[in-house]
């Protein structure tokens, strides 16, 4: 067979988009609710997740915990542990990480497995012939410590803050305005620390081959995850390759690498066998990162007629010393309501917990739900409705920096979603509704979420017989990557999605930004795009027309009166395009975010205080819709993510020392089946925005959760005529309250 | 897990006396082995000694210790003459749990507090002489009745509740013969030796469970939880009432999730008996069931929990037929 014929594509976001291609092809795939191509494998139980496949002659590793706080290890049984059956190594090695990278790090984390920051944190690794027998032996594992635990900081109310300058900024005067003010709230809400709680724990197998190392593990980034490993062991990034073909859920807990990665290789290259490390269920709790708990004070002020004067958001938020991440809890506060007079604050404490990250949408997963929630307050003290209310006070522009939005269809969302729903039947007087001893209500929330872009890098082939292969790095996390990336080369191509095969989850494939931030559908997506059209270029070269003037449909190439079959055209050759798509000033420009409105019903107990949810509907705008299946289904996990976040979620930590107690899903509450009522949602499938890509396509994957949680709390509020400002709402904080 | 031996019995008398942990649906007890709370060193497995049918017994039923939860719930006699047992087992766990944890396994799952989970942690029921973690711990989960300074750990399950309230009988046997253990006496209080959860001895098993005959009237198992399945009890009421012209003719009640045993409280049984419904009867047999209650910090709630839903049950209970 002869080499390919190469074409590539690189496009820099810097522009508006003019184009808008995918509305101009014909083949009728894009946007439908195809089922993914990888579904009949995933219910069969045939793809096989990170732990499900081991090369021959694998051992397994199990990490041994910290039973202290703080302080320092000094020894270790180590030798008894090795006359233990089957033990074949005790591992206490410089490059042991403390906790995962965080997001996009592409460097090792802090490591050394010697100074102890929190309770649980892994100190060492025991590696046995078998699972069973690694698990007993680093059971039995005894530490010598250098005990520093009293000097552990637990509770966020005794951490020292730091107030990063760039972080916090103020304009206009809100102080004066609050005072002003016809109307104002001054509140205070707290968020709990929570846990991503993946279907699959985080599990790697490692092997070298000729001084390369291969890690099939469960991570969401993978061309960042090959350079921190590899930093983290010393070598070059070449020569580490990962694989993560399946992904059983992430929601950010597999952004970095994480400590069995780094496990399994170093033993792997210790013993030289293939070496697997899965994490179980209780160390996936208290090792990989947590969400932060938070403190946010609200200060909210509107004139006589409702309009924002002033928007204030001050937040507290915590780490582990050292490292970078803090939640950006404040993400979409500056720009979502209007309002001349506003100030954002932002701190971080330090904690002798396990360390912190991203957990789907980062910032905006907590921050919307406490702003949104003392919205209903002030609409509530200024008499308006809250519908009406944020109707008022949508802004023309971003009202923190002047810049133009990209597009906003927030208005929109909030009156199709309050139709819907019924919003009109919403009890005006709190705590006026009963059904027997159900006390009902009805809230609801703005739904906003940032947008964002990363570089990626796709490859397409179109091979001889008019097949086409697409092959990047991307993962799909259950989100439906593989779904979207093959309806995307189909439309481009006008193949039906059966002639196109995607490839995912190898890090020796052409790069993506990965799974995370709602980034990944738009960035490799547009990706897969220019790769597909510039192999458009090159097939209108041969049928000798402008790319403007070529139609492909069904495996045939059209140009005026002209058809041709793409196997008759390709004549043998096989094309083999190349796309990249990297931001540039468009997102500088213009003001990006995904937009919706969600309405609630909610029964209270007043016997009891439990607190059901009925109804949940959402609107949801995030660009071109390219799955309407699997955007739906994000929409419902977040939505159900939410539930969750107001109702049940919660790490529960010993104030002693730091103890995750609840480490396991029998004790870490998250929405049974129960829990979750009959969910509508609806997507504004005609909307697009230039401005974000190519594709005019936006991040869903986060969107839905932001902001869920305050229209439970607000149906609350108006079932019951109390507000309750720490979440999770367990029906204690609600019997406290009812009297 | 620790290595172990395991042998399959074939007849109950395979298991009486054999100095062997039983190993039912091993719901339980394989997670707790997992975790090497418990550590046994030889399994003896009992699915397959037969004790698994659901028989008539007179007016009153036997099932065997090895009938599945799920087939205990759907069982068309239970549902008729007992349904206050079915409700109680469809509050508990989750499907998939229910079709493989046995009525022998349920009566003896053990607690949930967080401690005992942990082997880092102290705990007197794990190990006695320990301490006692959850005591200044977390404690949301907790008894309120009936605790000690060893131990303040609730039994978590709903199917003993129920069969506590129906005055069903333990069936058991041992080395040393058969014997009979009431439901509501079969659980202990923790007093100053947690380490034990009952009154069954070693190398005894239960064979069956008895339930007297039916007592008709109206029969409620209410289980106020954190999510709405799936989740142990935070309090739970089980009650039967049988009304007779406007008065309480019998009046059974027994509360999950307070106590280190399914909670019964006969004196507030009989301020009912006879009585015609009233809210203030209610609230003055809530003070008999809250007699000497405690709450440790995290569990106060259940207090007021417990008195506000005792109070709806008998309501609802109690209420003409509309
Ligand atoms: C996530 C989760 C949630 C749950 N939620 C609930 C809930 O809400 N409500 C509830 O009631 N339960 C709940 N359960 C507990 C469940 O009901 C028990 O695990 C189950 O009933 C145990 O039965 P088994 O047959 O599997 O017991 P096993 O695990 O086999 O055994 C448990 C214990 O009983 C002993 N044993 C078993 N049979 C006999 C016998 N015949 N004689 C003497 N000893 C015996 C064993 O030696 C062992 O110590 C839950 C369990 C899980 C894992
Ligand atoms: S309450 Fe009982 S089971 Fe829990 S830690 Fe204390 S002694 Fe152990």
């Amino acid at each position: 067979m002869s080499d390919p014929i190469t074409v590539s594509l690189f496009h820099r976001m810097n522009f508006r988009d003019e184009e808008n291609l995918l509305d101009r092809t014909v083949q009728g795939v894009i946007s439908t609710p195809m089922d993914r191509p990888e579904g009949p494998l995933k219910v069969s139980g045939t793809a096989t997740y990170a732990d499900e496949d081991h090369p021959p002659g694998t051992v397994y590793g199990w990490l041994v915990r910290a039973t202290i706080t703080k302080g320092w290890v000094v020894g270790l049984n180590s030798r008894a542990l090795r006359r233990m059956p089957g033990v074949l190594a005790v591992i206490r090695d410089e490059r042991m990480i403390r906790n995962p990278a965080q997001g996009g790090d592409a460097k090792s984390p802090y490591q050394g497995p010697a100074e102890v920051f929190y309770k649980g944190q892994p100190i060492a690794l025991v590696v046995a012939e078998t699972f069973e027998q690694a698990r007993d032996a680093a059971t039995a594992a005894q530490a010598e410590y250098l005990d520093r635990s009293h000097k552990a900081v637990i509770v966020p109310a005794e951490a020292e803050y730091e107030t990063p300058r760039g972080e916090q900024s103020s304009q206009g005067d809100l102080d004066r305005a609050m005072q002003e003010a016809a109307f104002s709230v001054d509140v205070e809400y707290t968020t709990p620390s929570m846990s991503h709680a993946s279907m699959e724990p985080h599990a790697a197998v490692a092997w070298w081959q000729d001084g390369r190392l291969t890690v099939r593990g469960s991570y969401q980034m993978l061309n960042t995850n090959a350079q921190e490993l590899a930093d983290a062991l010393g070598v070059s990034p070449k020569k580490v390759r990962i694989l993560s073909q399946y992904v059983g859920g992430g929601f950010g807990s597999k952004l970095g690498i994480s400590h069995e990665a780094v496990g399994a290789a170093i033993a792997a290259q210790k013993l030289g066998r293939p070496v697997a490390v899965a994490l179980h269920r209780r160390q996936v709790f208290e090792t990989t990162h947590r969400r932060s708990e938070s403190r946010q004070r609200v200060r909210l002020a509107c004139d006589a007629e409702g309009r924002m004067t002033a928007v204030g958001h001050e937040v507290w938020v915590s780490n582990l010393p050292g490292e970078s991440f803090s939640e950006p809890v404040t993400q979409s506060t500056p720009f979502t309501w209007a309002g001349e007079n506003r100030l954002i604050g932002h701190h971080i404490g330090r904690l002798n917990l396990n360390g912190a990250g991203s957990m789907r949408a980062p910032g905006e997963a907590i921050g919307v739900p406490v702003t949104e929630a003392a919205m209903d307050e002030l609409a509530e003290a200024a008499g308006i409705d809250p519908v009406e209310f944020r109707l008022r006070n949508i802004p023309e522009v971003d009202p923190s920096s002047g810049k133009p939005f990209s597009n906003n269809r927030l208005a929109e969302c909030i009156r199709r979603g309050a139709e819907k729903f019924g919003w009109a039947d919403r009890p005006k007087q709190p705590g006026s509704r009963r059904e027997g001893e159900w006390l009902i209500g009805m809230g609801m929330s703005a739904i906003i979420r940032v947008n964002m872009m990363g570089p990626s890098t796709a490859r397409v082939t179109l091979n001889p017989d008019g097949t086409a292969l697409v092959e990047t790095d991307m993962t799909d996390i259950g989100t439906g990557s593989y779904s979207i990336l093959t309806q995307i080369a189909a439309e481009m191509l006008g193949l039906p999605p059966e002639k196109v095969t995607t490839m995912l989850g190898d890090s020796d494939l052409p790069p993506s930004i990965g799974s995370g931030g709602s980034r990944g559908a738009a960035s490799s997506g547009t990706s897969v795009m220019l790769a597909a059209k510039a192999l458009r270029k090159k097939i209108a070269e041969r049928m000798d027309c402008d790319p403007d003037d070529l139609t492909l449909k069904d495996g045939t190439a059209i140009a005026g009166n002209r058809q041709r079959s793409l196997s008759d055209l390709l004549a043998g050759d096989t094309l083999e395009g190349t796309g990249t798509i990297k931001p540039g000033l468009a997102e500088m420009h213009h003001r990006q975010a995904s937009w919706g409105a969600e309405f609630c019903e909610v029964a209270v107990s007043s016997v009891t205080g439990e607190v059901h949810v009925r109804r949940l509907s959402g609107v949801f705008a995030a660009g071109r819709i390219l799955n309407a299946k699997t955007a739906r289904s994000q929409c419902l996990g977040g939505m159900i993510f939410g539930i969750g976040q107001a109702l049940h979620e919660k790490v529960e930590t010993d104030a002693r020392d730091g103890n995750f107690v609840n480490r396991d899903l029998a004790e870490y509450h998250v929405p049974a089946n129960l829990d979750v009522p009959h969910i509508d949602i609806e997507l504004l499938m005609d909307d697009r925005d230039a401005y974000a890509n190519p594709m005019r396509a936006k991040g869903i994957g986060e969107l839905a959760t932001c902001g869920t949680a305050a229209a439970i709390v607000s149906a609350i509020a108006n079932a019951t005529g109390h507000r309750f400002r720490h979440f999770p709402v367990t029906l204690d904080k609600v019997l406290e309250k009812l009297g | 897990m620790r290595p172990f031996d395991y042998t399959r019995a074939h007849a109950p008398a395979d298991a009486v006396g054999a100095e062997a942990r039983i190993i039912a649906g091993g719901t339980n007890l394989l997670d707790l082995m997992k975790l090497q709370v418990e550590t046994p060193d030889r399994l003896i497995d009992i699915n397959h000694v037969g004790l698994d049918r659901v028989e008539r017994d007179g007016d009153g039923l036997r099932i065997g210790a090895l009938v599945r939860n799920s087939d205990l719930a759907a069982d068309p006699a239970v549902r008729e003459g007992w349904p206050l047992l079915s409700k109680a087992i469809l509050a508990g766990a989750s499907a998939q749990i229910r079709n493989r944890a046995t009525t022998g396994g349920n009566l003896m799952q053990r607690t949930r507090c967080y401690y005992f989970y942990d082997i880092d942690a102290p705990c007197n029921k794990r190990e006695p002489g320990s301490g006692c973690g959850a005591i200044g711990g977390n404690n949301r989960q907790h008894a309120i009745l009936g605790a000690s300074d060893h131990c303040i750990a609730t039994y978590p399950g709903d199917m003993a509740v129920a069969m506590s309230a129906l005055d069903a009988v333990i069936e058991v046997e041992g080395p040393a013969g058969k014997r009979e253990i009431r439901a509501a006496d079969f659980h202990r209080l923790p007093g100053d030796t947690p380490q034990r959860d009952n009154e069954l001895q070693s190398g005894e098993m239960i064979l069956s469970v008895r339930l007297p005959a039916p007592l008709g009237g109206r029969q409620i198992y209410r289980k106020v939880r954190d999510r709405r399945s799936y989740a142990f009890a935070l309090v739970s009421v089980a009650a039967v009432v049988v009304m007779e012209a406007g008065r309480m003719a019998t009046a059974r009640l027994a509360f999950g999730g307070v106590a280190h045993k399914p909670w019964r409280v006969p004196a507030a049984e009989s301020l009912l008996t006879g009585q015609p419904p009233s809210p203030e009867l209610f609230d003055r047999a809530a003070d008999a069931v809250l007699a000497g209650a405690r709450g440790q910090g995290h569990n106060d709630f259940k207090i007021p929990l417990l008195r506000r839903t005792l109070g709806a049950v008998l309501a609802e209970a109690t209420q003409e037929s509309k």
